[in-house]
């Protein structure tokens, strides 16, 4: 009886002692924060200054000349739920503040009018859902922009859902814009029926306003190939409906008379592109893109692009790059006092024309394991510079930078 | 025209297979072999310093999209 009895004691221990064991393993490898924490946040900004001899403002001819200072704060926060799947909401918050001595010209008549300048407030929130289990991620997305004459609202949906080995990922996304402009006209080409006394683009002044909409779908599926070959195939389709012209924008017809530029109510985009990454040896990485485009107003172009990262150590790593970019002109597009009166979409911006361009530079960056200048929550520095020029004239620059703070 | 047909299928033909050969020539990556693909600089996608070069080439070029960038769209551009 008294063998049963301790054998039955020293079998209850036993359990308890098991049982106990199991509960520390549990808590130690699977605790993970139920509140929203903080995982990472990040600073960029830049500077980008152009110039060239086409503005769309003076019909095709005159200053292109702008100056644009951009800084944009990035908050990433995720949370587990209870059934282990991963919460995340990114955060971001940006401001463009930009110069423009062509968007000036709007009112030629003023040596300065408040048009020469303004800025761009665009605030965004992603959550996304994610099963690491499952390998599947769900996201719900929304985002703002505002600046004087312009304001947009923007939705967006996205799933993804990895292979069963994990090494493919197809995802899917739909994104929207509604957004509203002011319809601000070159001084001399204000409509008579509308009550703005001045186009100058000054305050106070009740501006007629015009619809633009846009709705894409996106497909994308990543790959990895072998131990240092990744690539993604992406494609694209955007349908955007509404005022697609700027109406700020001249155009001088081979009469010698103007109008503000004029655009189909309709457009639709076909983007499709792949990356290509591969780390080769231990110190060299190449990052590769291409791009083709084909739009329904008949604009096509080709986007090549090699970056390549050297890294001297694994903290410290040099990028130099180099993209090309050819476009041809869409089929409403012509230059300075070349359209017809008879031409029913008219448009004299550069931008729609023929060209091709290069932009090339390098970039610098800082991941030191104890954190850049020994400051152990700022993670990641990184530094680029690049030069763009066009073969019409347009040229410009770029410097960028990024903190990251872990 | 006949150009610009023929410059459209002979790019999708060339990715289209060029992505075919690529992706069936995959072998199996287990974790522990992963160190190379998970790098910071291999991600498949743009770097975040590049967020406003993306913006300027939305605003001073026809195209967009594909890119994780602008597609269309939210701003006064293109």
């Amino acid at each position: 009886m008294k063998k049963l009895f301790l054998s039955v004691i020293g079998l209850y221990l036993g359990i308890l002692a098991a049982f106990s064991q199991y509960s520390k393993a549990v808590d130690s490898a699977q605790f993970k924060p139920r509140k929203l924490s903080f995982e990472e946040a990040n600073i960029i900004s830049s500077y980008y200054r152009q110039d060239g001899n086409n503005s769309a403002v003076t019909g095709g001819i005159g200053t292109e000349q702008l100056n644009d200072y951009s800084g944009i704060i990035q908050l990433k926060l995720h949370a587990w739920d209870g059934r282990n799947r991963k919460h995340t909401l990114d955060l971001e918050l940006g401001v463009d503040h930009y110069t423009s001595a062509s968007s000036d010209k709007i009112d030629p008549k003023t040596i300065s009018s408040a048009s020469h300048a303004d800025t761009r407030i665009y605030p965004s929130a992603t959550w996304t859902k994610e099963n690491e289990q499952k390998g599947s991620s769900f996201s719900l997305g929304g985002s703002y922009s505002h600046e004087f004459d312009y304001n947009s609202f923007g939705a967006d949906i996205s799933f993804s859902q990895k292979t069963k080995n994990k090494s493919g990922e197809f995802t899917v996304k739909a994104q929207a814009y509604l957004d509203n402009l002011k319809l601000i006209y070159p001084i001399e080409l204000v409509p008579a029926s509308t009550s703005a006394a001045s186009s100058s683009g000054g305050h106070g002044v009740n501006y007629p306003t015009a619809g633009r909409n846009s709705f894409s779908g996106s497909l994308s599926y990543s790959q990895i190939v072998n131990q240092r070959l990744q690539l993604i195939l992406l494609l694209d389709a955007i349908y955007q409906q509404g005022y697609l012209s700027l109406p700020f924008h001249r155009v001088y017809f081979n009469n010698g008379t103007e109008q503000v530029e004029n655009l189909p109510g309709t457009r639709l985009k076909i983007p499709v592109g792949f990356r290509l990454n591969y780390f080769a040896g231990d110190n060299l990485i190449f990052r590769t893109y291409y791009r083709y485009y084909h739009d329904d107003w008949d604009l096509d172009a080709h986007t090549f692009n090699l970056e390549t990262s050297i890294k001297f150590t694994p903290f410290v790593s040099l990028t130099p790059f180099y993209r090309y970019y050819t476009q041809t002109a869409i089929k409403y597009f012509a230059a300075y006092q070349a359209h017809k009166t008879t031409d029913q979409y008219y448009s004299s911006n550069y931008d729609l024309s023929t060209f091709n361009s290069h932009f090339f530079g390098a970039g610098i960056r800082l991941v030191p394991p104890k954190g850049v200048f020994q400051l152990e929550h700022f993670n990641m520095l990184e530094l680029r510079y690049g030069h763009y020029t066009k073969n019409n004239g347009m040229n410009s620059d770029i410097v960028s930078l990024n903190l990251k703070f872990k | 025209m006949k150009k610009n047909k023929q410059t459209k299928i002979i790019g999708t033909v060339t990715i289209s297979i060029a992505a075919a050969a690529l992706i069936s020539s995959c072998s199996p990556v287990k974790e522990y072999q992963k160190s190379r693909l998970n790098d910071g600089e291999m991600v498949l996608g743009n770097r975040k310093v590049e967020k406003t070069e993306l913006s300027f080439q939305s605003y001073r070029e026809g195209a967009s999209g594909a890119n994780a960038g602008k597609s269309g769209g939210g701003c006064g551009c293109n």
